[in-house]
C-alpha cells in the first residue's frame, strides 16, 4: 500500500481516538458509540503506524 | 542466520559510553521533543493523577501547583543538566566513575537498579488491574499493602513473566512499540477525560471550573489519606523526576543535544504527561469515586475501561508495559555494569523476578507518590556532586574528577555527601515531621556543601601525601 494512504489511515486512527469524545461532550453521539469508535481508531493506528514507520528512513 | 544478524546489529551500535559524543552524532531538537513527550506519558500517569484526587488537593492547588512545579522541572533540566551535558558530552555513569571512582559508582548502580525494580513493579501492578478485568478480579484498595487475593498474585505473575521475557530479548522492539503507542496513549488520556465530563455535570467549558471544585478536586482527602496542598503538588511535580534533572541521569540523553537550550524540550513531557495526563486521569478517577460512592478500591484498569472501553483498558496495559519493560532492562544493565561478564539475559531475568515479586504488593502503587519522591531524593545527591565538581571545584583551586585525577576507586567526599544528605533527610522527616516531598530542596544544598568542604579537605591531604 502506498505510504501516503497508510499515513492518511494512521492519522484517521488518531482522529477516531479523540474526536468521538468531543462528540459525546457536545451530545452529538452516545457513550457506547464513542467506545466503539475509539476501538476502531486504536486498531487502525496500530495496524498502519508500524507500516508507515517501516517505510520511513531511519 | 538470525543470530548473526542480531549480533551484527548489536555490534554496530556505538553509544559512546566512554568518550564524548562526536559532533557528527548530535541530534536535533525534534528528537528531544518526541522523546520527552513519550517518556513522560506512561503507566505512572494513571496512578499519580488519581492519587492527587485521593489526597484531597483543591482544583486551584492542582492546576497552579502543576503549572509552577513543572516549570521548575523544565528549568532544572535546561539550566542544571543540559549545560553540563552539552559541555562534557559524557554519560552519567562515566562522569560518576571519573569523579567517584568505580567502587562508589557500583554502589550507585545497585541502588539505582533497586529503584528501577520497584518502579517497574508498580507498573506491572497497574497493567495487572487491566488484565484482571475479564476475570472479575478483586482489585486492591488504597489502604492495601499486601496482596488481597490469589487471583491478584496470578495476574501480577503473568504480566511480570511476559514483561521479563520480552525484556530478556532486548530493548529495540519495546522501544519501537513505545514510540508507536506514545501519541495514541496521550490521545486516549485526553479523550477518556473529555467523554466522561458530562457525567460529572460539565455541560460546557464555562462550568468546568465549578464542577472541578465540587466533584473532582474537592479539597477533601479520602479516608485514611493525608491532605495535599498547592505546595505538595508543586514540589512533587518538580521533584518526581529529580533523579533525571537535578540528579543528572539525563546527562546520558542530553549529551546528544546540539545546544544546551534543548533542555527546554522537556516541557513537552512535563506539560503533556505531567499536566494534561495527570489532570485527565484525575477526572476519570473522580467519576469512579462518584459512581462507587467513594469506594477505596484503586485500580486504573477498570477506571480506564469505564471511560474508554477496550481502548482504555489496552492503554493501561500498554502504558504499564512500555514503562516496566525498559525499566527492567535498564535495571539489568545497571547491575551488569558491576560485573560485565554476567550474561545480560540472566541479569534481566533475576531483575524481572525481583520486580514481579515486588509488584505483588499493592503498596507499591498506593504509595507511588512517596516512592517516586524517595527515588529522586536517594539519587539526587550525586547530581549535586557532579554540579559542584564541574563548576565550583576548579574555581576554588581544587581538581575536578577526583577519582580519575588521583587514581582512586572510592571518593570519600562524594560518599560523605551522599550519606550525610540522606541522614539529614531522615532526621528532618522523622524528628521534625517534614514530608518526603519537601526534603529534596534542603537536601541538595546539604549535598553540595558537604561535597565542597570534604573535597577541599581530601584533596589537600592527598596532595600533601603525594608531596611527602
Amino acid at each position: 500500500m502506498p505510504k501516503s494512504i497508510l499515513n492518511i489511515l494512521s492519522w484517521l486512527g488518531l482522529v477516531l481516538t479523540l474526536l468521538p469524545s468531543v462528540l459525546v461532550f457536545i451530545g452529538a453521539i452516545d457513550f457506547p458509540l464513542h467506545k466503539t469508535l475509539m476501538l476502531v481508531g486504536t486498531v487502525l493506528w496500530f495496524a498502519t503506524r508500524p507500516l508507515t514507520l517501516a517505510k520511513e528512513p531511519n | 542466520m538470525a543470530h548473526t544478524k542480531l549480533q551484527d546489529q548489536l555490534e554496530s551500535v556505538d553509544e559512546f559510553e566512554r568518550m564524548p559524543v562526536p559532533t557528527g552524532k548530535l541530534k536535533g531538537l525534534g528528537s528531544f521533543i518526541g522523546m520527552y513527550a513519550g517518556e513522560h506519558t506512561a503507566g505512572t500517569e494513571f496512578v499519580i493523577g488519581p492519587l492527587f484526587v485521593a489526597h484531597g488537593v483543591s482544583a486551584a492547588g492542582l492546576v497552579f501547583g502543576l503549572l509552577v512545579g513543572n516549570l521548575l522541572a523544565v528549568l532544572s533540566w535546561a539550566l542544571l543538566c543540559a549545560p553540563i551535558a552539552t559541555k562534557a558530552r559524557l554519560t552519567l555513569y562515566y562522569m560518576l566513575e571519573k569523579i567517584c571512582g568505580t567502587k562508589l559508582t557500583a554502589v550507585y548502580n545497585v541502588v539505582n537498579a533497586l529503584m528501577f525494580c520497584f518502579l517497574a513493579g508498580s507498573m506491572i501492578a497497574v497493567s495487572a488491574t487491566a488484565v484482571g478485568i475479564p476475570f472479575d478480579l478483586t482489585m486492591p484498595n488504597l489502604s492495601d499493602w499486601l496482596p488481597n487475593s490469589i487471583g491478584w498474585i496470578v495476574a501480577v505473575a503473568v504480566v511480570g513473566s511476559v514483561t521479563t521475557l520480552v525484556a530478556m530479548m532486548g530493548y529495540s522492539q519495546v522501544a519501537r512499540v513505545a514510540n508507536i503507542a506514545a501519541p495514541w496513549m496521550i490521545l486516549v488520556f485526553i479523550a477518556a477525560a473529555i467523554a466522561v465530563l458530562p457525567e460529572l455535570g460539565v455541560t460546557s467549558i464555562s462550568n468546568f471550573w465549578s464542577v472541578a471544585n465540587e466533584k473532582i478536586w474537592t479539597g477533601v482527602p479520602l479516608e485514611g489519606q493525608s491532605q495535599f496542598t498547592f505546595w505538595h503538588v508543586m514540589f512533587f511535580a518538580w521533584f518526581c523526576n529529580m533523579a533525571m534533572h537535578i540528579g543528572m541521569a539525563d546527562l546520558s540523553i542530553l549529551r546528544y543535544a546540539k545546544k544546551w537550550q534543548y533542555g527546554f524540550s522537556s516541557a513537552t513531557g512535563m506539560y503533556v504527561g505531567h499536566y494534561i495526563a495527570w489532570i485527565a486521569s484525575g477526572i476519570l478517577y473522580s467519576l469512579f469515586l462518584y459512581e462507587s460512592n467513594y469506594s477505596t478500591e484503586f485500580a486504573p484498569g477498570p477506571v480506564a475501561y469505564r471511560a474508554a472501553g477496550f481502548a482504555g483498558a489496552l492503554c493501561v496495559i500498554v502504558a504499564g508495559w512500555t514503562t516496566a519493560n525498559p525499566t527492567i532492562y535498564r535495571a539489568g544493565l545497571a547491575l551488569q555494569s558491576i560485573r560485565p561478564q554476567w550474561k545480560t539475559w540472566r541479569v534481566t531475568m533475576v531483575v524481572g523476578m525481583i520486580t514481579t515479586a515486588a509488584a505483588c504488593f499493592p503498596a507499591l502503587v498506593m504509595k507511588l507518590l512517596d516512592f517516586v519522591a524517595l527515588y529522586g531524593l536517594i539519587l539526587m545527591p550525586m547530581g549535586a556532586v557532579i554540579l559542584i565538581d564541574f563548576y565550583v571545584l576548579p574555581r576554588m583551586g581544587a581538581k575536578s574528577n577526583y577519582a580519575e585525577t588521583f587514581g582512586k576507586r572510592f571518593n570519600m567526599a562524594a560518599a560523605s555527601a551522599w550519606a550525610l544528605t540522606l541522614i539529614f533527610s531522615i532526621v528532618l522527616n522523622q524528628a521534625y515531621g517534614v514530608e518526603i516531598f519537601f526534603l529534596g530542596l534542603p537536601g541538595w544544598f546539604v549535598a553540595a556543601a558537604v561535597y565542597l568542604v570534604a573535597s577541599r579537605l581530601i584533596q589537600k591531604s592527598a596532595l600533601a601525601a603525594a608531596s611527602n
